[in-house]
């Protein structure tokens, strides 16, 4: 048997998306650019995609820039606002708990004279509020927070932390990373309060390679990509209509009973929780509702969860795993000669000696529960071999 | 006077400067006119300074203009040159890895041996870089000369496209340059010394920058006369050197993810050797990403050395099992002393006449003078260590001229790291790591057997 529980990596393409993109790919080939009908016919794969998208965050279909993935979604959002209101300002907010597309662009920028703030999370991995109201400034010009924790899935008080934003510094613009939290919670940008928010295709069964990101029409956001001019200017380069085609259905498909598809991923997850507990020596990462009590339930995205395990290194128990046709994703990549510690998990405050102990499970609406018993089952056949067997 | 007296002339002035300007050479001085005649007559000696025009070593732009003119290259090997009776058989070696390394090269290449040489002529127009780069890679290769190939049109049409030649492939001028004509087909009309003054002299006078200087020429221009054709040529790009691949019998290489054990499989590939590689993999210890990366190293070495086959054996259960009975410290070279075991088996069982590691005195525990001894006790063939005495930089140095630097340090883990004790012994005592394996007994053999039988093959080219 198989489980694969590393879906925060990418996901397995929809059968229905596969084959709208061989339609495009085959039959519609054309370039959305060209004047004839052959360009017409591509023009309506990405309208129709704009439009599927727009009806999920009810949001004007011009509000959305199609881009090769979150990476440059991000890229764009944060480089793109700082380009536009480096007059305004040069003071950028940000949490400890951010991805690398985040928080290597903010790098770049504090390298080009910006400041960065840095905000710390609690235990949980939850940014206070208190904290933020501190860190923002006359000068801030962009915040930017991830909706949903790639590594232990928490979940952030988007809307709390926009009103708060918004009423301290009017002119700031609000990003939220959300490439964890597409597809999985209902999101309505205007409603939240966000300007601007990055999206990955791949995540939710759409293919690789194509994004988005959501740019309220009050934003002022400078391109980064020049070229030809498509998509008004603000990212130059023929589309990718196959796959911008393949995100929209994706997207559309994701939504569909969303209630639906969050009740069977948390039932996945307190059972899986439920399991983990039972076996010696392993921790969850982040909001458990089996600890914390039910309120937990709202801070956490169902189909993430990271465990440390003590005694055996990520990297073995990962392969292990992999031997038995369960794959999960390492809570960092490292080895003995690059120790390469994650940020996130080191700013929950997991102890040292479970830093390069830490897998994540992730779980998508696919997952059954015979993949979590039998995940849960090659765990515990695994862990006291491989707790046998450690460095001296 | 006579034309050629011109350039005789010169010849001498040229060699009375070097003679004024360089006090010490009273060798010379001795007899002023005798090195010059000598040199002028002798046949060329490799390594007596000699430069072949500029493109050596460096980048070949002047050539990288016209290459569309050569339509050959001369082979010249150094060290198959001395061989006897059984020479052939290194040149047919050649030939053939040679015909190998040509044939996905554009240029639909003929390669032949003929009077001692190797010619590897296009039969259609070529890719001059990406042929060169193919023919850096064959071992027994000591110069490869990109050739003007003519027909013989009479001496007059031959003195015009040499003349052609060197201002086309130097139009700057300004060169110091040497003739060095030979005529093996014996019945033309003109002797060698004849056509080394007259086509020198309208080198002279077509290039009024460029001067004579028989002693250290930047450029030595060749004109063979041959019983077909006539071949022109004057640089010659570096080879690899060795001896050609398949000569000199079947290794078994120990091939870990590192710096060290590739560069052994090229220094001993280089020697003609054939490469056969064995790897230790432990999973779930190390991944396949670690296993991927081997078989890279083994394909990068593989373009050097032929192709290679690669053992995978599983080595993890073994590794579990001395890491339970064995006393910590000693964990590494025990594993080490299965390792030779296994590669030793192997060598056999393929017919490999030695073992060939990467190991170097001193560089970690396991590869001090007595860690070496307590390892190379349990072989029966010669175990060939060349980066034995090399330091680290200088076996980097190797692997980045080889191309294996890049994906070695590619940070997977290898098996022999992943329960290395923090203190290893670095002094064993062979009598004590033996007693320590004693404890084995039980299972190790069968451990051993089996590892052999999962033996995975995978071929590298």
């Amino acid at each position: 048997m198989e489980a694969y529980l590393d879906n925060s990596a990418t996901t397995r393409v929809a059968r229905e998306v596969q084959e709208l993109m061989v339609q495009v790919m085959d039959r519609d080939y054309g370039n959305p650019s060209s004047m004839h009908r052959k360009g017409m016919e591509a023009e309506r794969y990405v309208r129709e995609a704009a439009d599927r998208i727009s009806g999920i965050l009810k949001c004007k279909p011009k509000e959305l820039i199609f881009t090769s993935g979150g990476t440059e979604s991000n890229n764009m959002a944060l480089i793109g606002t700082a380009l536009a209101a480096r007059r305004a300002g040069k003071h950028i907010v940000t949490t400890v708990l951010e991805h690398a597309s985040v928080t290597a662009p903010l790098q770049f920028l504090r390298e080009e004279g910006f400041e960065i703030t840095q905000l710390p999370a609690d235990g949980r991995g939850t940014v206070r509020l208190e904290e933020l109201k501190a860190a923002l400034r006359p000068d801030t010009i962009l915040v930017s927070v991830m909706y949903v924790n790639n590594e232990i899935g928490t979940i952030q008080p988007v809307e709390e932390i926009a009103k708060l934003v918004h009423t301290a510094c009017p002119k700031a613009v609000f990003h939220v990373d959300a490439i964890q939290a597409f597809g999985k919670l209902p999101i309505r940008p205007k409603r939240q309060g966000i300007d601007l928010l990055s999206v990955s295709s791949h995540k939710f069964h759409g293919p690789k390679g194509v994004g988005f990101l959501y740019c309220g029409e009050q934003v002022h956001l400078h391109p980064i990509i020049f070229g030809g001019g498509q998509q008004r200017d603000m990212r130059s380069g023929t589309e990718n209509v196959p796959g911008i085609a393949g995100m929209g259905l994706a997207a559309e498909l994701a939504y569909r009973d969303l209630a639906g598809k969050q009740e069977h991923m948390n039932h996945l997850r307190r059972h899986f929780l439920e399991g983990i507990h039972q076996l010696e020596g392993l921790s969850v990462n982040g909001w458990d509702e089996t600890a914390d009590g039910d309120a937990a339930v709202e801070k956490r995205a169902a189909h993430i969860v990271s465990v440390s395990v003590q005694g055996v290194r990520s990297e073995v128990l990962l392969h292990a795993l992999e031997d038995r046709g369960v794959y999960v994703s390492a809570g960092s990549a490292c080895s003995s000669n690059h120790p390469a510690v994650s940020r996130t998990l080191k700013a929950v405050g997991v102890p040292g000696d479970l830093l390069e102990s830490t897998v994540r499970f992730s779980f998508c609406p696919e997952t059954t529960m015979a993949e979590i018993n039998y995940a849960l089952e090659a765990l515990g056949s695994v862990l006291p071999v491989l707790r046998r067997f450690v460095r001296k | 006077m006579p034309r050629s007296a011109v350039y005789c002339q010169q010849k001498r002035s040229r060699g009375a400067d070097t003679i004024m300007a360089a006090p010490k050479a009273g060798r010379f001085q001795r007899n002023p006119h005798a090195p010059q005649r000598s040199v002028l007559t002798a046949k060329r000696k490799p390594g007596r300074g000699y430069h072949y025009g500029r493109a050596e070593g460096g980048p070949f732009s002047e050539l990288l203009e016209k290459k569309m003119k050569y339509q050959a290259f001369l082979i010249k090997y150094a060290e198959i040159g001395v061989k006897g009776k059984n020479r052939y058989i290194f040149e047919d070696a050649l030939v053939k890895r040679i015909g190998q390394v040509l044939a996905p090269v554009e240029g639909d290449f003929i390669v032949t041996k003929e009077n001692g040489r190797i010619y590897a002529i296009a039969g259609e127009e070529m890719d001059f870089d990406e042929a060169v780069d193919a023919l850096q890679h064959v071992f027994g290769i000591a110069w490869i000369c990109p050739v003007v190939q003519l027909q013989d049109e009479g001496f007059d049409v031959l003195k015009q496209k040499v003349v052609d030649y060197m201002r086309s492939c130097y139009p700057d001028g300004g060169f110091s340059f040497k003739m060095q004509c030979s005529r093996a087909r014996k019945n033309y009309p003109v002797c060698s010394q004849d056509m080394n003054a007259l086509i020198g002299e309208a080198v002279l006078e077509a290039v009024p920058t460029s001067h004579v200087d028989v002693h250290k020429p930047e450029i030595l221009v060749c004109v063979e006369i041959r019983d077909h054709n006539i071949n022109l040529y004057s640089s010659r790009i570096p080879g690899a050197g060795g001896m050609p691949a398949g000569t000199g019998g079947r290794g078994m290489l120990l091939l870990s993810g590192g710096i060290d054990s590739p560069v052994a499989g090229y220094m001993v590939a280089k020697r003609g050797v054939t490469l056969e590689a064995v790897y230790f993999h432990a999973p779930p210890y190390t991944s396949d990403r670690a296993k991927q990366k081997v078989v890279d190293l083994a394909s990068q070495v593989a373009k050097y050395a032929g192709p290679i086959r690669l053992h995978v054996i599983n080595f993890t259960d073994i590794q579990l099992y001395i890491y339970e009975k064995c006393p910590h410290e000693e964990l590494t070279i025990i594993m080490r002393r299965y390792m030779m075991r296994i590669a030793e088996t192997l060598a056999k069982e393929n017919g490999c006449l030695g073992l060939i590691t990467g190991e170097s005195i001193g560089q970690v525990a396991s590869q001090t003078m007595q860690s070496l001894v307590c390892t190379n006790a349990v072989c029966t063939l010669p175990v060939f260590r060349p980066v034995i005495a090399f330091d680290k930089q200088e076996i980097v140095d190797v692997s980045l001229k080889i191309g294996t630097y890049e994906t070695s340090i590619l940070p997977f883990e290898d098996c022999c790291t992943i329960f290395v004790a923090k203190h290893p012994v670095t002094r064993p005592l062979l009598h004590v790591i033996e007693r320590s394996e004693k404890k084995l007994e039980e299972k190790i053999d069968e451990l051993v057997k089996i590892a052999l039988d999962t033996d995975e093959v995978i071929e590298c080219r």
